[in-house]
């Protein structure tokens, strides 16, 4: 934020609250990473940490919205500092729904790992884990891209979020092919296919991180606008 | 700014000021202003002191010529016509164009007199006729309620709020097209702020307000337009919610969020 206002403790209140949203943000993406580690590696004992973790974000985003809260009704923001607390609501919003993700790919490993299915799985765990590895990229690109509050960083994510629709797509093609060819596999298969769709969620939060981030710099609402009308907008 | 910022298809332009410099002595306190207000909208000034603001407004009814030392360059028309021009008699403009200052400025006398002063030096109006005026202006300025059982008494026995409505009532008496208020708030307590701003939405349906504030909120909240000066320039004029939301200036957005200094 550039310039400081004449009360010094309005900036420590914005900049306070924008530090709590990184390390919420950082919380949830250390959540998916947990996720997905213990889905590639059958871990029951991770799955039930990015489960206790989801208690954390919940109430994370509960404090932050509170202070947001209070900040409005104290400060009566306009202008630059009205779009980062609107931006700061939108975005732990989104937060806390890429930690709703990460439990739900922790329940589902839990549920393959009581059903017994994991022993006797040949599924394309790996892949997953490469279009797991594109969303958290986007989501830590996101991230710093708020903490900078750099709007090409997060033109970078909205141009990258193709790549994970495309690994999608490519990701439900095989799993189609494996239900094709070995019935048994069609459950795990189908649970897989919803992972896929999380992850590719994470994706899309990241996505609208990107699109708050570019409101609070430049006042445009970007969202359901071309990538090429947002380059307009960065430019 | 060279030039005014266009309004809306949608309004109707009722003072259009075009280049106007004005001056006290051999200060220059108001830098080549280009506006135009639109009619039936709330207009509100703001910016820091000796920005100029309350010079802009007092400019729109000459209230300057009282003083020798002072003095407008440029123009400034009334739909149409221009009223720095000498020749037009400057109680008309002021029947025209009423003003409401910072401080309530009740005259010595009644209630009712303090409102039927103003009426009567443009318009002969029988006794009852009279009355129904000081009733609409009571009624129109949110005040009539608390006073109606005592327009004999004097005016400076009103609280603070009342005093500033009774201006008001009085401003809006002789039936001007347009009203200027000077911090019209700055001295009352946030219920009777509250009723001024109430009473200057309604106001707008028939006339043309411009209101200088030192108080943000205010200007958000009860204009249509804002218009932003600074050491006599006028540096930003849009939408409110515009103004308020995403300014085109980088110094207006410091100065309405508090980064000013």
């Amino acid at each position: 934020m550039n310039g400081k206002h004449l009360s010094t403790q309005f900036d420590a209140e914005l900049s306070g609250i924008s530090s709590r949203v990184l390390e919420m943000g950082g919380l949830v993406e250390s959540q998916v990473a947990q996720a997905l580690y213990a889905l590639t590696q059958f871990s029951g004992e991770t799955a039930t940490q990015v489960l206790r973790q989801e208690e954390r974000v919940n109430q994370m985003e509960i404090e932050i919205d509170h202070d947001l809260s209070a900040i409005i009704a104290r400060r009566q923001p306009t202008a630059r500092d009205l779009r980062l607390l609107i931006a700061v609501s939108k975005t732990i919003a989104n937060l806390e729904r890429v930690g709703d993700e990460a439990a739900r790919i922790a329940r589902t490993v839990q549920r393959l790992i009581n059903t017994g299915v994991s022993s006797r799985l040949r599924l394309p765990v790996s892949d997953l884990q490469f279009e797991a590895d594109l969303a958290i990229a986007q989501l830590r690109k996101a991230l710093d891209a708020f903490a900078r509050l750099d709007t090409a960083k997060a033109l970078e994510v909205l141009k990258q979020d193709d790549q994970i629709d495309q690994e999608f797509d490519g990701l439900l093609r095989k799993l189609i092919t494996y239900m094709m060819e070995d019935p048994r596999t069609i459950s795990s298969s189908i649970d897989l296919v919803f992972v896929a769709k999380a992850i590719e969620r994470v994706g899309d939060h990241a996505k609208n991180l990107a699109e708050a981030i570019i409101y609070v710099v430049k006042g445009t609402d970007v969202r359901h606008t071309s990538v090429e009308a947002v380059e307009n907008v960065v430019r | 700014m060279d030039r005014p910022v266009e309004l809306p298809v949608t309004e109707k332009v009722k003072i259009s000021v075009r280049d106007l410099n004005f001056y006290y002595g051999g200060f220059h306190a108001l830098k080549r202003i280009n506006l135009d207000i639109p009619e039936h909208k709330v207009t509100a000034f703001i910016g820091p002191s000796g920005c100029g603001k309350s010079t802009l407004l007092r400019t729109f009814n000459r209230m300057f010529e009282l003083y020798p030392e002072q003095r407008a360059e440029g123009s400034i028309s009334l739909d149409g016509e221009n009223i720095l021009k000498t020749k037009i008699d400057v109680s008309l403009i002021r029947a025209k164009i009423g003003m409401v200052f910072q401080k309530p400025t009740p005259f010595p006398m009644s209630i009712y007199d303090n409102i039927a002063f103003g009426v009567r030096l443009f318009e002969m109006l029988p006794r009852v006729e009279m009355d129904e005026r000081v009733e609409w202006a009571l009624k129109k300025s949110a005040l009539w309620n608390e006073v109606k059982d005592k327009l004999d008494q004097s005016g400076a026995s009103l609280s603070g709020g009342q005093q500033q409505r009774l201006c008001i009532a009085r401003g809006i008496a002789i039936k001007p097209e347009v009203l200027l208020l000077d911090e019209p708030c700055s001295a009352l307590d946030p219920i009777s702020t509250g009723k001024i701003e109430e009473l200057i939405h309604e106001l707008k349906a028939d006339y043309t307000v411009m209101i200088v504030t030192h108080n943000m909120q205010q200007a958000a909240r009860c204009s249509d337009y804002t218009a932003y000066m600074y050491l006599g320039d006028l540096v930003e004029f849009g939408a409110t919610s515009d103004v308020f939301m995403k300014p085109k200036k980088k110094d207006t957005e410091d100065y309405i969020t508090g980064r000013f200094g």
